[in-house]
């Protein structure tokens, strides 16, 4: 899985509330098989004019000029800052996929909705939770400051600003290790494999008619 | 000490180990997968070199993607027009072939979306932990089973390991108290309860629905409910088991039979809150001041009852709902204070993992039997959740009574709730849809969804606007 330490970057500001996972990568590319591509369909249908197809050549499509995103100031953003219960929606990972295809590595709102949560982390997207007069604080000074960039630092847990000030985050421990160290949660699991055999024995036990035909 | 809440009770006896980070290890007896999420799952599998834990505690159906014209459907995968669509569907066969999973494929008469047929089935039972890369896997709770939606590395690893790592969530009571009135259904009362307490009300939280209303609703409309626990946030939704529960389950051909129903049935009836259970949060409605629900905006949140009129936005809570509501209305292509009985309508959508089991179809063709579908209506459909389904209403003749007025009858999947087919909602235009999301482009580019009942939804059909159906008289 992908590691997260540190990222510095351009600040892209998404002013709405429960942007939901529909409006992050619509269901027409949804019929892809791969994990990959995804980038170019991010906010689709906020960000083109016309109606985006899978496996288009999205080059030439019109863009929409107020979306924000299409502003040649937010050209190379890899921080999104986002508003409340961002990701709701439907559990679909191509929703971070799209994030981290198009070159998002973090994400920093007031709260999340929980499966993206967890999608996120599965692909080595930091998510951030900050009270709402911060965000509000941090949408004022994006929008006021062509180039403005952010510090985000895993480790030490803290976001520097511009002018050197800092604020500092909160995240779980376990999710701040599995995205230091990029981990592969499924070996992590299997080093519980004997363990997982023994519950799944005294289960069967209790409640074979989970079992028939097994 | 306190008693425990059905979700303790379920969390506990499929804990496998506590990880030394706050996170736990939880068995999963019963993973349903679909075309859409599991496609990078299985690839991903294949790389690692690794195999399913247990390939019986799986089962597919594709249901996404699937088109619902019986000329398409009569050619089984072949038929499907659209290229990219049939490659998805060819992949889950190709992918439950290879990994020995059992799959109701398109053309098996069992297909259908993959949380009516679960239930339908017996496969859902009471007490499973149930998880699907769909996040309207909240509907099994409905059973008392413990079930949510997760992403695609999370497919993953429940195939690999048949266990997934969580974290536990919080308890909070839904309690719906007192009677319905007539011609109010399951689909009003979860739309009244995200109404108030949000699309996030629920986040962080497993939400137990309880009360007199939930008690008196059908195994189905528990399901309506559940389905929708995700849309106010929550990952799971439960009901605690009682007799309906069980009767709903006996007999089905997956469920326990003999002496291992007998077994399974006792410890079944154990599935629900102690009495001195406490939760993180209790809410309380009223059932009986429940009136049929239309949603105006692109927020499930975003409903009023079908008497009232559109909010204005000045008067919304806080400057970023606000800012929502407004975006809503633009997107919407409506005005604050028009009544909701006057929003025009274009097309009308019956059907979804919400709304598309039988009792869904009776009532919707109890309302348009013997009307016509009204002038201004361009499309209204009518898709039954699963081939059970749709073989039951043809017995019944509710086929003929949408027929006959002029709806059009569909072979089953998911279709318009999401329009990942060609049944898609153009720009612009209004629909009155019985599905769950009423999100920006959901149900086709463009397409403004009106969330309701099935009765509802059948009376704006027949009406070509929204009528409080409990004053439509029943021919
Ligand atoms: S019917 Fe709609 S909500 Fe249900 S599984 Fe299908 S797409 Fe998802």
């Amino acid at each position: 899985m992908k590691k997260f330490e540190r990222e510095k970057g351009l600040v892209l500001p998404l002013d709405r509330a429960n942007v939901d996972t529909d409006y992050i990568i619509p269901k027409q590319f949804l019929k892809s098989i791969k994990r990959t591509g995804f980038g170019k369909n991010l906010f689709d249908e906020a960000r083109y004019l016309d109606k985006g197809q899978p496996d288009q050549d999205c080059s030439g499509r019109p863009l929409n000029p107020d979306f924000v995103m299409n502003q040649p100031r937010y050209k190379g953003v890899s921080i999104l800052l986002a508003r409340e219960n961002f990701g709701c929606g439907s559990s679909r990972e191509h929703a971070p996929w799209a994030l981290d295809d198009y070159g998002f590595r973090c994400v920093i709102a007031p709260s999340y909705a929980d499966i993206f949560f967890n999608n996120c982390v599965k692909n080595g997207i930091l998510l951030i939770v900050l009270d709402e007069k911060t965000v509000d604080e941090l949408f004022r000074e994006t929008e006021a400051n062509p180039g403005y960039t952010l510090d985000v630092d895993l480790q030490s847990q803290t976001i520097t600003k511009p002018d050197g000030s800092t604020i500092s985050f909160e995240v779980e421990p376990s999710r701040k290790h599995i995205l230091l160290n990029g981990l592969d949660d499924i070996g992590l699991t299997l080093q519980h494999a004997r363990k997982i055999s023994s519950f799944e024995a005294g289960w069967k036990e209790k409640s074979p008619w989970l079992f028939a035909g097994n | 000490m306190a008693g425990k809440t059905l979700y303790d009770k379920l969390w506990e006896s499929h804990l496998v180990t506590d990880l030394d980070n706050g996170t736990s290890l939880i068995y999963i007896d019963l993973h349903y997968l679909h075309e859409v999420t599991s496609p990078q799952a299985f690839e991903g599998l294949r790389l690692a070199g690794r195999k399913p834990w247990r390939s019986q505690a799986n089962m597919a159906t594709p249901d996404h993607n699937v088109p619902t014209t019986t000329d398409e459907r009569s050619r089984g995968v072949e038929g499907i027009v659209d290229p990219v669509s049939k490659i998805q569907v060819k992949f889950l066969d190709a992918n439950c072939k290879e990994y020995d999973i059992e799959e109701f494929e398109i053309d098996d008469p069992r297909h259908g979306i993959v949380h009516v047929i679960g239930p339908e089935q017996g496969r859902t039972l009471p007490g499973m932990t149930i998880v699907c890369g769909d996040s309207h896997t909240s509907t099994h709770g409905a059973l008392g089973s413990l079930a949510h939606g997760i992403g695609t590395s999370e497919v993953e690893h429940v195939l690999a390991t048949q266990c997934l790592i969580q974290r536990k969530a919080k308890n909070m009571l839904v309690k719906v108290n007192g009677e319905l009135k007539p011609g109010v259904t399951a689909k009003d009362v979860v739309l009244a309860i995200i109404g108030k307490i949000g699309t996030a009300g629920g986040t962080g939280y497993t939400i137990e629905f309880g009360g007199d209303v939930i008690r008196s609703l059908s195994l189905e409309g528990r399901m309506t409910v559940c389905n929708m626990a995700i849309e106010a946030g929550a990952r799971a939704g439960l009901v605690a088991v009682d007799e309906k529960t069980i009767d709903y389950v006996k007999g089905r051909p997956f469920a326990p039979k003999g002496e291992a129903w007998e077994l399974a049935a006792t410890a079944w009836r154990d599935l629900v809150s102690d009495a001195d259970a406490e939760f993180d949060a209790v809410v309380e409605l009223d059932g009986s001041e429940i009136v049929p629900q239309v949603s105006w905006g692109t927020s499930p949140e975003m409903v009023a009852p079908v008497t009232g009129s559109i909010p204005d936005p000045a008067d919304a809570p806080s400057e970023a709902r606000r800012t929502n509501y407004q975006q809503a209305l633009k997107y919407m292509g409506l005005k604050a204070g028009t009544r909701i009985q006057d929003i025009r309508l274009d097309r009308v959508f019956i059907g979804s993992c919400t709304n598309s089991r039988i009792e869904d179809l009776r009532a919707a063709a109890a309302v348009v039997k013997g009307r016509k579908v009204a002038a201004n209506i361009r499309e209204a459909l009518v898709v039954p959740g699963s081939g059970v389904v749709k073989a039951q209403a043809e017995r019944e003749g509710l086929d003929k009574v949408f027929i006959e007025a002029g709806l059009q009858w569909r072979e089953p999947g998911c279709s318009m709730c999401l329009a990942m087919n060609a049944d898609q909602l153009g720009e612009g235009e209004h629909c009155a849809s019985t599905s769950n999301r009423n999100f920006e482009g959901r149900q086709g580019f463009g397409g403004r969804t009106h969330l309701v009942s099935p009765a509802m939804a059948a009376a704006a059909a027949v009406f070509g606007h929204f009528v409080d159906v409990r004053e439509v008289e029943l021919n």
